[in-house]
């Protein structure tokens, strides 16, 4: 089996963070915040996170939020839930949330709770389970849950659970990993995880492993190594993880390395990004793979992170 | 007209009049003529604007802005129709297209027929699009498109390529409502799960390999097992049985997590009337305040502990509104059961002289059938489940999945993949025996079962593990099945330490390589349970056994303190625990983290106290772990040797939180 180039992603990361002005980075400036926030907790996870300004980080990441309260993807972009799950993800691990205005955030993101419990990703009012793991993701982050109507939360998310045991986007979609993985961490930062038929939603999950040792994220569709955060996370988190081969999916993800450029791409010889990257080293944290930093499956922070803001 | 003068008019008067007449007469026939022709330029509409300032009250041009408004709101929702259209062929699958349409088709007036023919494009091109389905069954409840229409393009895709998941799951959805809503045709679950059965078998035995059926059926399977309601499976003390404790529990164990268990809904009746504020609690976790298993602890008053009486008791729920599943389904069928208990007073047991248990083989000797213990394990038999539901045996479940193993059985004769074939029939087998109400299991059926385990696990080693707890659960479930077979495992302590704890049997489950444990509703009355030298990482569902006072987890691959969760429910009884040689402290990610209380899931709060205890350790979160767990245990025995995580710190941290603990790793304390 390969070994991880550890070194060579970190390089990777840090060179595409100075990269502004090429198509890829132009074509991705309306999200750059979650590039960040991927990115540097690759980093934390390779034990390589000094080596980035922290200030200047924090600086531009404050820039981008808006009057509302809200984070957009970069500065001067309309605010959405997404980018301010990441903007508070990314303080996290600076251990500078006490740079927030916690109350302006924490209001925004309440704002967005609709009288169903769902939330919508901003003002415009698309509804996705998607937008519920981020507000509560994030508010838990910050302390603030009471903010919002949690068991209506709860009640939404659960009225989107299909009968394969899995979730999707709304009530009646279907069951898809990524889905999966923000009902089920939402579920689990709530307590609310006896919802959950753990058997049934654990056997649909374990079978996402291909021949290839990869997983897919929903029946009869292609590995992909992002799926090694959405579908283990979720297995982690529901304690089915040993339903799959994790030596398999070790060995899956060493293979979509660029060994001599560093990142890591969607499956094997295919071309690298900060994304799969993440993922892909995220997984093989939960995996254990030695000299990692350990990952929290439901928060998606090293667990010492979550342990410095919950056991205190 | 109102308030003009009556004055003559003079020439002048006249001709500026004809001249406003002649004007207004063109603007109206203009606009007339731009009405009927539905002409609505920005010059037809200046010249409306005109006309309404002079003669504010003529209707027809009101309405015709109206209808020109519509036009231009037209206009603009097909011109943003058509960008999404457009930005749609480059990326058929962004979220921020998909919901701008729906957006704009809120707007205002679209055609029923355009959406659908878009959407039977783009499902064409790529059958799995869900973006295309989230999107068709928004625009099917916004204009109102039956259930079962929709339900006809499911049977329609399938038809045309079955290797459709997105297809059987609106399917599934789709069937589901018209059950629920109880639609005209959809009334007989029984044909419509007959005709299912038969439509999934085409996909599967055309290709095993394909997923697309196997969740399908799977689910098909469950509706025809399921039970109505929530029902009471078994309690402690089993009915018709009598118990000899001045203080007891009472375990209700019910079929699934059910919310509502209180003194309104549940009554504990006594001749005296003896037991007042009975309160129920929840064994577990969440803060929602429900559970599977639910117990109260009752002690007999002094004034009635008399050693020739014995105190009826009876159990029963009567309410119909109040025990309710956690989809909100209520448990209306009463159940009852009902116990004696003698109070005389036990021998106390002599402090201080406890020897050290010991789970060797040498300590234990065969069951004495005539013994109170044994006693008590053939009433737990005797009694069968019809005392506590009387659940209508419904035929046609039994004749349903009885063709479906028939079919599988076939299946397995001539299909080259055998995978799905077997693990299918393992679990009809299973159900089989799920829905034959009368009593025990078929021995047959449960080593069958254990067979196709056994050659799944070879067959599909990527998921051996997910075969091998199957497997660990039909193991229970057969040697649980019956008086005979439970007695097998069930042994006598040889010499007493202690009176309460070596009265009773041990349960020995060790070396089966056990990977998970179940059948909890069969071993509510265990009090000395030894699970070591199995493969166990988890002991969910053992808070249940509320008498539990010995348990044995030495070698297994328990790897967390968060693992031993459950026993935090076990406070008041439990005494005696070993965990050797485990992988506590050997495991970078905890994956009962969040299945157990902590501050993490916001289901416990973060102790300050603890500081105090741990004095500034460098390894806080093991410690944090263990004292969430231990502390509240009242053990006078423990074994903790062979984990990672325990050093000589550890143990001086864990002999302040026990105080009571007289032996640990097998020497005696001070």
């Amino acid at each position: 089996m390969g070994e991880l180039a550890g070194e060579k992603h970190a390089a990777y990361i840090l060179k595409v963070e100075k990269k502004k002005d090429n198509l890829e980075a132009v074509i991705m400036e309306h999200l750059r915040i979650n590039g960040a926030y991927w990115g540097l907790t690759t980093l934390d996870i390779l034990g390589k996170l000094e080596a980035v300004d922290q200030e200047t980080v924090i600086s531009w990441i404050m820039s981008c939020q808006h009057s509302s309260g809200g984070f957009g993807g970069n500065e001067g972009h309309d605010p959405h839930l997404l980018y301010t799950l990441s903007a508070i993800q990314i303080l996290a691990l600076f251990n500078k949330i006490e740079t927030l205005d916690i109350d302006k955030v924490s209001s925004y993101i309440a704002s967005l709770q609709n009288e169903d419990g769902s939330f919508s990703g901003d003002i415009w009012g698309e509804i996705d389970t998607r937008f519920s793991y981020v507000a509560i993701c994030s508010l838990a982050l910050i302390k603030r849950l009471d903010k919002i109507n949690v068991e209506n939360a709860v009640k939404y998310i659960v009225s989107c659970k299909n009968l394969d045991g899995g979730f999707g986007c709304t009530p009646g979609a279907e069951s898809h990993a990524g889905q999966i993985f923000c009902c089920i961490g939402a579920l689990a930062i709530t307590g609310s995880l006896h919802y959950v038929d753990k058997d049934l939603l654990g056997w649909w999950l374990c079978e996402r492993q291909t021949k290839s040792g990869g997983l897919n994220g929903r029946p009869e569709k292609l590995p992909d190594v992002c799926y090694s955060w959405w579908v283990l996370s979720s297995l982690i988190i529901i304690d089915r993880v040993h339903w799959i081969d994790k030596e398999k999916l070790v060995k899956f993800i060493l293979d979509c390395q660029d060994t001599e450029n560093g990142g890591i791409s969607d499956r094997p010889d295919d071309a690298v990004d900060v994304f799969h990257t993440y993922f892909g080293v995220a997984g093989l944290s939960l995996l254990e793979y030695p000299g990692l930093k350990a990952i929290d499956p439901a928060y998606a922070l090293p667990v010492d992170v979550i342990n410095r803001i919950f056991l205190h | 007209m109102h308030g003009r003068p009556r004055k003559p008019s003079t020439p002048v008067d006249e001709n500026a009049s004809s001249l406003k007449a002649n004007k207004l007469k063109s603007l109206q026939s203009q606009f007339l003529h731009n009405h009927h022709n539905k002409i609505y330029t920005e010059e037809a509409l200046k010249i409306n604007e005109k006309l309404i300032e002079a003669n504010p009250e003529f209707m027809t041009a009101w309405n015709y802005r109206k209808l020109a408004f519509e036009d231009r709101i037209q206009a603009l929702i097909d011109e943003e129709l058509r960008v999404v259209e457009n930005a749609l062929r480059k990326n058929f699958k962004s979220y921020g297209a998909w919901h701008h349409r729906k957006w704009v088709v809120s707007k205002g007036n679209t055609s029923t027929e355009r959406e659908i023919g878009l959407l039977n494009k783009f499902q064409q091109l790529d059958t799995r699009n869900f973006h295309a389905w989230n999107y068709r069954r928004s625009i099917a409840e916004l204009k109102n498109i039956p259930d079962e229409k929709e339900l006809k393009y499911t049977t329609d895709m399938i038809e045309t390529n079955f290797s459709n998941y997105s297809a059987w799951h609106n399917r599934s959805v789709l069937l589901s409502h018209l059950m629920e809503k109880k639609v005209e045709g959809y009334l007989q679950k029984e044909i419509i799960l007959k005709e299912e059965y038969e439509f999934v078998r085409n996909a599967v035995f055309t290709d095993p390999d394909d997923q697309s059926g196997w969740f399908y059926h799977l689910w098909l399977l469950d509706q025809t097992v399921k039970v109505d309601m929530p029902t009471l499976v078994s309690s402690w003390p089993p009915h018709g049985s009598d118990i000899n404790q001045v203080t007891f529990p009472i375990i209700l164990y019910f079929d699934e997590p059910v919310e509502g268990v209180s003194s309104h809904t549940v009554t504990v009746q006594t001749e005296n009337d003896i037991f007042k504020n009975v309160t129920w609690n929840p064994l577990s976790t969440n803060k929602f305040k429900c559970a599977q298993a639910w117990m109260t602890h009752l002690s007999i008053p002094h004034e009635e502990v008399n050693s020739s009486k014995k105190v009826q008791v009876k159990v029963s729920s009567e309410m119909s509104d109040g025990i309710i599943s956690l989809s909100g389904v209520t448990s209306s069928r009463p159940w009852s059961f009902g116990f004696t208990v003698s109070v005389c007073q036990n021998p106390q047991p002599a402090e201080g002289q406890n020897r050290r248990l010991s789970y060797a083989d040498e300590s234990f000797c065969t069951v004495d059938t005539n013994s109170n213990s044994a006693g008590l394990l053939t009433s737990y038999f005797e009694s069968k489940t019809s005392d506590y539901e009387q659940s209508t045996s419904s035929k046609w479940k039994s004749e349903m999945i009885a063709t479906e193993i028939d079919q599988y059985r076939d299946m397995l004769t001539w299909a080259e993949s055998k995978k799905i074939g077997k693990l299918t029939l393992a679990r009809l087998l299973t159900a089989y025996d799920a829905v034959m109400s009368t009593g025990a299991p078929d021995t047959a059926n449960m080593e069958e079962v254990l067979q196709l385990y056994t050659e799944l696990m070879k067959l599909d080693p990527a998921h051996n593990q997910y075969y091998m707890d199957e497997y660990s659960l039909a193991l229970l479930k057969q040697v649980t099945s019956n008086k005979e077979s439970l007695l097998k495992y069930c042994w006598q302590y040889k010499e007493s330490t202690s009176s309460n704890i070596t009265d009773s049997l041990c349960l020995r489950l060790n070396n089966l390589s056990l990977s998970r444990i179940g059948s909890f509703e069969r071993l509510l009355w265990v009090q000395s349970l030894d699970l070591s030298h199995n493969e166990l990482h988890s002991i969910e569902g053992l808070e249940a056994l509320q008498l539990l006072s010995c348990l044995n987890l030495g070698h297994n691959k328990l790897s967390s303190f968060m693992a031993l969760d459950p026993l935090r429910f076990l406070k008041s009884s439990l005494k005696v625990l070993d965990i050797s040689y485990n992988e506590i402290g050997a495991h970078t990610i905890d994956t009962r983290r969040y299945l157990c209380s902590s501050p993490m899931s916001h289901t416990l709060d973060y102790d300050s106290k603890f500081e105090e205890f741990a004095n500034g350790d460098a390894n806080l979160v093991n410690f944090w772990d263990a004292y969430s767990i231990f502390g509240g245990l009242n053990l006078t025995q423990l074994d903790i040797v062979g984990n990672v995580a325990v050093d000589e710190r550890f143990v001086l941290f864990l002999a302040k939180l026990l105080p009571g603990l007289e032996w640990l790793d097998g020497e005696e304390l001070n």
